[in-house]
């Protein structure tokens, strides 16, 4: 369980560095990203559009955060991270068309993305889901938002980072995935549970 | 000022605690998921879970960003005045609430996906009456998260399999929901009635604080049971592993047809957010889940 910091533009050897259960913190540009931004970035590639913002080496934070417009700025005012699993039938395109290297999420994802992720050089990053006084603390500046008409969770927010974390690489680009690896250890743990509660077959 | 105001006003306040503060009894009870916890990835997320309600607390921030779909609990006493203006009320004050907190605009039409950009909409906030003796009105506000209401699960099992097929069920909805409800959770269980009032049943379980025992010894005992139960998954805080993966398990019954068992498991993320006040009519206020200065 390592602990490291790192920088954007991420490289995929700063991807294959990294290891499930390893503590994170990233330093620099964070793009936001949810259903409705995944689902018109892939209708945009389809249709040969480029994207309003680059996301080749950045990260991409699974959040709908709540924004204030104060003094002509925007300023985050919580930023939680939002159930990743929902982005899962697009992410592997997500990242692999757009050379996204990292996804700060929660809950994790499937493996679909696992598999983009593993030949890409990508990894998957948890932040601690419902911190998101924390999160917004660690956010030094709105740098943009694209797509405002999705509405202000779904839009795509550039977030300018520093010490982003701490984050847990859950999923890494070797194949290793520690929601995986939980959810099998609770299966294991099923027969032993159903005899706490008397519950035999 | 007449009680529209005042529950306008209320409410707002409400809202505001309820968002940006924890009850007592749920950050105690993190707290002490935070002590007993031995994974040190657990552990990471239960220390960035008790500093953010701190900072949450110091800066008036909405503890999570999901501020939830609007709901409130009222009971209003028959003879308190002016009972119909209450609704309007609500519905304004979630409109300034989400304005001044602010909170996240959540109420989204699920055929156009319009998001309506105040949390107001048809139906929400959605308001459960209940009409009790006396003059005094209290109301609670319940701000519920998406990502723990999307793991919620309805059983309507088979009556002969009796008690222990509830308490699989009640098991199997929290592996089935792992890491996705932000765990350490709370889980409110419903037992009878029917399908929908299983359902109301588990989320009126979840108004009851972490500290107050089921007032009936053997459910006490079975909700301590199936605390346990729970914990033993090994889920833990985040889904991340470890040992805290409910902070309690609260339930409510209501009698059943004798054909049906319905059962329904309410999730509440560990961001529990809840605030209620009694408003008396002679316009005394008292905040009953918060210290208010």
């Amino acid at each position: 369980m390592a602990v490291l910091r790192l920088k954007t533009p991420l490289s995929e050897r700063d991807m294959r560095g990294l290891k499930a259960r390893d503590t994170v913190y990233v330093t620099g540009t964070l793009v936001t990203a949810r259903d409705q931004a995944h689902k018109r970035a892939l209708e945009f590639l389809r249709e040969g559009k480029k994207l309003p913002v680059n996301l080749e080496g950045l990260a991409v934070f699974h959040c709908g955060p709540i924004v204030k417009r104060e003094d002509e700025k925007w300023k985050v005012v919580a930023a939680g991270p939002t159930t990743s699993a929902r982005m899962e039938p697009l992410e592997g395109d997500f990242i692999t068309a757009l050379g996204v290297r990292l996804i700060i999420g929660k809950g994790g994802m499937g493996p679909k993305t696992a598999e983009a992720m593993k030949s890409f050089g990508a990894a998957y990053a948890a932040f601690t889901g419902g911190a998101a006084v924390l999160a917004a603390k660690m956010i030094k500046a709105v740098k943009g938002v694209e797509w405002l008409d999705l509405g202000m969770p779904e839009a795509l927010w550039v977030l300018e980072v520093e010490d982003f974390g701490p984050l847990t690489v859950a999923m890494d680009s070797h194949g290793n995935n520690l929601y995986a690896d939980i959810i099998k250890r609770a299966e294991g743990n099923r027969e032993r549970i159903y005899r706490r509660i008397g519950y035999a077959k | 000022m007449g009680i529209e105001d005042t529950v306008e006003r209320v409410a707002v306040n409400l809202l505001r605690l309820a968002t940006t503060k924890l009850p007592k009894d749920v950050k105690e009870a993190l707290q002490r998921a935070y002590r007993e916890e031995e994974s040190e990835i657990g552990k990471i997320q239960l220390e960035t879970i008790l500093k953010n309600v701190e900072q949450a607390e110091e800066t008036g921030t909405p503890i999570c960003q999901d501020t939830g779909t609007i709901v409130f609990y009222v009971k209003a006493g028959a003879k308190a005045k002016n009972l119909s203006e209450i609704a309007e009320a609500l519905r304004s004050a979630t409109k300034i609430a989400t304005e001044t907190v602010p909170l996240r605009p959540n109420a989204v039409n699920p055929f156009t996906q319009e998001n309506t950009g105040d949390n107001t909409g048809r139906f929400i906030p959605f308001i459960h009456w209940e009409i009790v003796s006396g003059d005094s009105v209290e109301i609670t506000a319940f701000p519920k998260g998406g990502g723990s209401e999307n793991v919620c699960a309805l059983g309507m099992l088979t009556p002969g399999q009796g008690v222990k097929r509830l308490k699989k069920f009640v098991v199997d909805a929290v592996i089935r929901a792992g890491a996705m409800p932000c765990p350490p959770t709370i889980v409110g269980v419903g037992v009878g009635g029917g399908s929908d009032i299983a359902m109301k049943l588990a989320k009126m379980a979840l108004l009851r604080p972490l500290d107050q025992p089921n007032p009936d010894l053997e459910l006490a005992k079975m909700e301590e049971e199936l605390r346990e139960a729970a914990n033993m998954t090994g889920i833990g805080p985040m889904g991340l592993g470890g040992k805290s993966t409910v902070l309690g398990v609260n339930m409510e019954w209501a009698h059943r047809h004798p054909a049906s068992y319905p059962v329904g498991v309410a999730f509440q993320c560990w961001a529990a957010r809840r605030a209620s006040a009694r408003l008396y009519s002679n316009g005394t206020l008292e905040y009953l889940t918060h210290e208010v200065k």
